[in-house]
């Protein structure tokens, strides 16, 4: 019963949402104030209805309601409870859901806290949102309807891949897709800013809270999977550049830019016509990597064969708002004209250069991406693009903008002069440069890696800092520190991403260039030495979990006589999945993580066992987190709290640069 | 119970990539097979190297990557005998031949287009008049005169 009324609710949302596509559109159109009024009681109703229709098919899964073909297909009576939950988005259609639940999210707090927009826009944005979640809902109940009864039910369920059933799973999914789907809101700003033929300002202001609460989202869920893989997958791999994960890196890359320029419109209305571009691509290369994700065409050509109706729905999605989009965009850029001027060396170049550095990384990955299925269709060649291309070629742009970045976040609007911007980074130019030669000496013989991921990092992360301390002008240093604390929260939040982004690049190269890897049969009871820690297998015994047998080992390790730390890596088997998973067993140090992995009974006794020290490891989320902190701080700025642009006249409400 | 245990191995398959039997003896032949084996795709696994793979094939291809080392190979010969025998699709890292130019060139030229767009735009920029001064009606530059004159 519950569930019918959830599904009933999908497509009575379904409904609402054509509903709130329609009538605001025409209202805005015709002024017509009641028809506009319409949009905002629509965009809530339309999330409760989806929120319910959520809410009961989480309410089947923690049930078991294995009449449900969904619950049977990806649940077990065995199954822990946070996995049983968790489990409503770890398949097809429940992640769908979910993605619909979040837009329509979205959608309503548009309608709540877009009090401050002029009804027009507001009406046109929460159109052109329940527009995408029209194509959306159709998705969901006519290719991929979670709400479908088996005919007999079975005893029990096939329960949810073992990879999936971590608490990782709980979280990742849900933090990509606010990303994802938030960046729906800079799509539904830039299409009615183009239905209006007006971009100004304020509308930079408005758009540019939603793009920095995705952009921070995304960050957050990319860093998830990336600690998740880290974690779970058993070698301690981050990144592997696989199409799936180059989906949602490529929106962040395009969000991120985005970012930036729309401050170009906020301070200096220029760059009007390529943000609302950008706006466009960064939802357009959500939905690529949403139809990437879940038509499978990419990983492999044989599961969008057996299911080519999703591919094609969402395809088809992919180029009605693409096309849409863009072709309003070709029809109406032309009328954006900019008003700021600004010289060749200024705050505007050096944002521009961060745009095109973003957007061809992004371009980058994207041909890379997409690069073998173009390849077999075009030249009939079959052929694998894999991590040590994207290493090579997207590295690169990211050095690049690590370099420029300290000095064109440190250059004045219009008019800038190098020597000036420069003067207060000398020192620590110096300081990367000198570091990273002293760190060269120091690790005779091996990669250069290392020497520049601490320079780079040194660079940008210091830049940062002084980037914030410059802010605060001249005079006496206890002055100044008293004015630091009084700056604006987006100053903080721009030095704090930076920095963020600093730590991030050199701890991949802290990582890759010296981690250290040991493969070997260890006998119980013996110690050997893995750089400068020595290591024991104590023992290794049986266990059951609640849906799976294991093989738990005991692991000391050492440094000198001492004992710093036990650990119990272990190998799994879920019956039903019939899959093996290794757990591996971290230490996470500061420094450095340790991190066990204990593999198969070996034929002449022991057991093998991998050993590996990952050096900065967990500085990689660490700085991602920071990063995000920085969006966070940056959208507490209090000019996006006080109604931009109704009250901006009254004295405090003064924009923060 | 050591039966069960072998069983259930059997049953899990190899846990991890590089097995412990699979190691060379001589560690600087052993670093290069790793570097190979980083660069060459598990051909039955989703983009994965046969370095990461659990899978038999790619503990095969491990090994056959160590067999020709150890016979006397440079990296080179190896890459290409393994590309002979499986096709271009076992490269992780595809070559820049032919077609795959487009897939190289694709960063290098998209900066190039770039630098140009914005190179016209921002000298468009420099040029169009600055809202200032010049845009001031003939009244305004009289009462301007008159404040300056004050």
């Amino acid at each position: 019963m519950i569930v019918e009324l959830g599904h009933f609710a999908l497509i009575l949302a379904f409904v609402v949402a054509i509903v709130q596509m329609v009538v605001p559109l025409v209202g805005a159109h015709k002024r017509w104030t009641s028809w506009m009024a319409v949009a905002e009681p629509a965009a809530t109703l339309q999330f409760l209805l989806v929120a319910a229709a959520f809410a009961a098919l989480t309410y089947a899964f923690v049930t078991s309601d294995f009449s449900l073909r969904l619950v049977t297909l990806n649940s077990h009576t065995a199954k822990p409870l946070l996995y049983k939950v968790s489990g409503v988005w770890g398949n097809h259609e429940g992640s769908m859901l979910l993605w619909v639940l979040i837009l329509t999210l979205f959608g309503a707090s548009a309608a709540w806290f877009g009090g401050n927009l002029p009804p027009g826009l507001r009406a046109r944005v929460l159109a052109v949102q329940a527009a995408i979640g029209v194509a959306f809902h159709a998705f969901i109940l006519f290719t991929s309807n979670p709400f479908l009864r088996l005919e007999v039910a079975p005893f029990d369920g096939q329960d949810l891949n073992p990879l999936l059933q971590d608490p990782g799973l709980a979280f990742h999914p849900p933090f990509l897709y606010l990303g994802y789907v938030g960046l729906s809101m800079s799509f539904s700003f830039a299409v009615a800013a183009l239905i209006e033929g007006r971009v100004d300002a304020a509308w930079g202001r408005w758009v540019r809270p939603w793009t920095l609460a995705a952009w921070l989202f995304l960050t957050v869920g990319i860093a998830l999977g990336s600690w998740w893989a880290y974690y779970e997958l058993g070698w301690g791999g981050f990144w592997f550049w696989d199409p799936v994960e180059n989906a949602s890196f490529m929106p962040w890359l395009i969000a991120a830019a985005l970012l930036h320029s729309a401050i170009v419109v906020e301070k200096r209305e220029a760059l009007k016509a390529w943000t609302i571009l950008l706006a466009i691509l960064a939802f357009g290369f959500s939905l690529i990597g949403t139809f990437i994700v879940r038509s499978g065409v990419l990983t492999s050509v044989h599961a969008f064969a057996n299911d080519p109706e999703r591919g094609v729905f969402i395809l088809a999605i992919l180029a009605v708002f693409m096309g849409g989009a863009l072709t309003l965009f070709a029809a109406r850029a032309g009328a954006m004209e900019a008003k700021g001027v600004f010289a060749t060396l200024s705050r505007e170049t050096g944002i521009v250069a961060n745009n095109i550095l973003l957007s061809i990384a992004c371009f980058v990955v994207f041909v890379g991406t997409v690069w073998p299925l173009v390849a077999e269709m075009a030249v009939d060649r079959k052929l694998s693009v894999g991590a040590p291309y994207f290493n090579a070629a997207f590295s690169p742009f990211m050095v690049a903008l690590a370099v420029i970045m300290p000095v064109g976040a440190m250059l004045p609007w219009k008019r800038a002069s190098l020597a000036r911007a420069m003067r207060p980074l000398w020192g620590v130019l110096a300081l990367a440069l000198a570091i990273g030669a002293l760190v060269w000496a120091m690790q005779t013989g091996r990669s250069a890696l290392g020497p520049v991921g601490v320079g780079l990092g040194l660079w940008v992360t210091l830049g940062a800092a002084v980037d914030l301390w410059s802010r605060t002008g001249r005079g006496a240093p206890g002055q100044r520190l008293a004015r630091l604390a009084r700056l604006p929260r987006a100053d903080w939040g721009k030095s704090t991403a930076h920095a963020g982004l600093g730590i991030t690049v050199f701890a991949i190269a802290a990582l890759l260039a010296w981690q250290v890897e040991d493969i070997r049969v260890a006998q119980q009871g013996e110690r050997f030495e893995v750089a400068g820690l020595g290591i024991e297998l104590r023992e290794v015994r049986e266990a059951q979990g609640p849906n799976y047998r294991t093989s738990i080992a005991e692991m000391a390790v050492f440094r000198g006589d001492r004992e710093i730390a036990v650990l119990h890596p272990e190998k799994r088997l879920y019956p039903v999945a019939r899959m093996p998973t290794t757990e591996a067993a971290i230490r996470n140090g500061f420094l450095a993580d340790i991190y066990l992995v204990i593999g198969d009974p070996q034929e002449g006794g022991g057991w093998a066992v991998r050993t590996y020290i990952k050096p900065f490891a967990n500085w990689i989320w660490g700085g991602a987190i920071v990063m995000a902190l920085g969006g966070l701080l940056s959208l507490s700025d209090r000019r996006y709290r006080v109604a931009a642009g109704a009250r901006r006249a009254s004295p405090g409400t003064v924009p923060a640069e | 119970m050591r039966r069960l245990l072998l069983l259930l191995a059997f049953l899990a398959g190899p846990a991890f990539a590089v097995q412990p039997d699979e190691i060379l003896d001589d560690p600087a032949l052993e670093a290069r097979a790793r570097e190979i084996s980083a660069g060459l795709r598990c051909l039955v696994c989703r983009n994965e190297s046969i370095d990461e793979s659990n899978a038999d094939l790619a503990r095969d291809l491990r090994l056959l990557v160590r067999e020709r080392l150890v016979a006397g190979d440079s990296d080179a010969e190896v890459v290409s005998f393994v590309v002979e025998r499986y096709g271009e699709y076992v490269l992780l890292k595809p070559s820049a031949s032919g077609a795959n130019l487009i897939l190289w060139l694709a960063g290098p030229l998209m900066l190039a287009l770039a630098l140009l767009g914005a190179g016209v735009y921002v000298a468009r920029r420099r040029r169009s008049p600055e809202p200032g001064a010049e845009d001031l009606s003939e009244a305004e530059k009289a009462r301007l005169a008159e404040i300056l004159k004050e």
